[in-house]
C-alpha cells in the first residue's frame, strides 16, 4: 500500500484558501493504486495534474510512477500553486507547477505528449454566478463551484483532453453522481473516441463520487 | 519554480496569438542554482519531447554554453550531466517571460510562473 502523501507542512492558514483533501481526493488515490500495473505498463512519460490544490495527488502519483515521470500541475489559485510545490518538496517528488487555467499553458508544446492527465474539478452544483465569479477570482470555491449540473469547469476540460492525450494516454476524472455520468462517458466516446470506464464509486456523506478513466479506442484493441 | 524544463513547455497561448509565440523570452532575471538527483533514465525519456534550439537559445542567453546546437545522436554522460543542470537545476525565482510575437508579459514570482489571462485575451 502507498501511503498518503505528508501534508503535514500545511496549515490551517493554507486550507482557508485551498481545498483540504477529502473523500473525492482519498477516492482518486485509491483509484490510482488500484490503476496502478495497468498505468505503469504504458510507460508514461509526462503527468498533468490539473487543479492540483494542496498537490496531494501528484505527490502520490510520484510514488505511483517513480522518478523517471515529469508531473507538471496547473491550478488557477497562486496558493494551491505554492501548496503543491512544498507538497512535492515534503515528499521528495519533483513537481513543477504552473499558475494557470486548466491546460491552456501546454496546449502548444505538448498536443499528444501527455501520457496521464487527472482531474478533481469544482463539480458541486452552484448557481452558475458563484462558479464563475469564483474562478476569476482564484479563490477557494473555484475548487468545488461547478455551476448549474457541476459540469462548468469540467465540460471545459473535457474539450482539452483529446488534444493533449498520447496515444496510450488514460485521463482520470472525479465527478459526481449528479454530473451525469453517462452523459459524460458518452460526450467523450462520440466526439473524441475516448472511452469511459467508472473504477470506482463511493458513497460519501451527501455525495456519491465517481472516478472515471478514458482512453483511446486504439489504446484498448492493442491491449 | 521556473526552471528551463518547464520553460520548454510553455507557449503563448493569449488569443489569436498562434504563430512565433515560442519559446517566451526570459526578461529580468533572477536565478538561483539547486542541486537536483542525477537521473539519466528521466533525461533520455525526455529528450525527444524537448524543443531543442529553444533550450540552446534559451540557455546561451542564460550565460550557459554548454549544450551542443544540435541535438546529439549518441549521448555520453558528460552530455547528460550538462543536460541535467540546464534543464533541472536552473531556477528563475523572479521576472518575467515575454512572448516573442504578441508581446504579453507573463510574470515569475517565486519561482511560479503566472500563464493565467485576463478575460478579453483568452482565445
Amino acid at each position: 500500500m502507498i501511503p498518503t502523501p505528508d501534508l503535514s507542512h500545511l496549515t490551517n492558514t493554507d486550507f482557508e484558501k485551498v481545498y483540504e483533501p477529502a473523500e473525492d481526493t482519498f477516492l482518486l488515490l485509491d483509484a490510482l493504486e488500484e490503476d496502478a500495473k495497468s498505468l505503469k505498463s504504458i510507460n508514461p512519460g509526462i503527468c498533468l495534474e490539473v487543479g492540483s490544490g494542496s498537490g496531494c495527488v501528484t505527490s502520490f502519483l510520484g510514488k505511483v510512477l517513480g522518478p523517471s515521470v515529469l508531473y507538471l500541475c496547473t491550478d488557477i489559485n497562486p496558493h494551491a500553486c505554492r501548496c503543491t510545490l512544498l507538497t512535492g518538496r515534503q515528499n521528495q517528488v519533483d513537481v513543477n507547477v504552473v499558475n494557470g487555467s486548466l491546460t491552456t499553458p501546454f496546449q502548444n508544446r505538448l498536443a499528444h505528449k501527455i501520457d496521464v492527465i487527472v482531474f478533481n474539478p469544482p463539480y458541486v452544483p452552484t448557481l452558475e454566478k458563484e462558479a464563475s465569479d469564483a474562478q476569476h477570482s482564484g479563490n477557494i470555491g473555484g475548487a468545488w463551484a461547478g455551476g448549474t449540473d457541476g459540469m462548468r469547469i469540467t465540460n471545459v476540460l473535457l474539450r482539452q483532453i483529446d488534444s493533449l492525450l498520447s496515444s496510450a494516454g488514460r485521463f482520470y476524472l472525479v465527478a459526481l453522481k449528479q454530473n451525469n455520468i453517462p452523459e459524460i462517458i458518452e460526450t467523450m466516446q462520440d466526439q473524441y473516441n475516448l472511452t469511459g470506464e467508472v473504477l470506482l464509486q463511493r458513497r460519501a456523506g451527501r455525495e456519491h463520487l465517481f472516478i472515471i478513466c478514458f482512453k483511446r479506442q486504439s489504446s484498448i484493441s492493442l491491449q | 519554480m521556473v526552471r528551463l524544463l518547464t520553460h520548454n513547455l510553455l507557449a503563448c497561448h493569449a488569443k489569436d496569438c498562434n504563430t512565433n509565440n515560442f519559446p517566451l523570452q526570459f526578461k529580468d532575471v533572477q536565478l538561483e542554482i539547486r542541486e537536483a538527483d542525477f537521473n539519466p533514465e528521466f533525461l533520455k525519456g525526455f529528450m525527444p519531447k524537448i524543443d531543442w534550439k529553444a533550450l540552446v537559445d534559451t540557455a546561451r542567453q542564460l550565460g550557459d554554453t554548454s549544450l551542443p546546437l544540435e541535438q546529439p545522436e549518441m549521448v555520453d554522460d558528460e552530455f547528460l550531466k550538462n543536460l541535467h543542470h540546464i534543464l533541472l537545476e536552473i531556477h528563475v525565482e523572479e521576472g518575467s517571460m515575454t512572448c516573442p510575437n504578441c508581446g504579453h508579459v507573463y510574470p515569475i514570482s517565486n519561482g511560479i510562473p503566472n500563464m493565467l489571462l485576463a478575460e478579453h485575451e483568452i482565445g
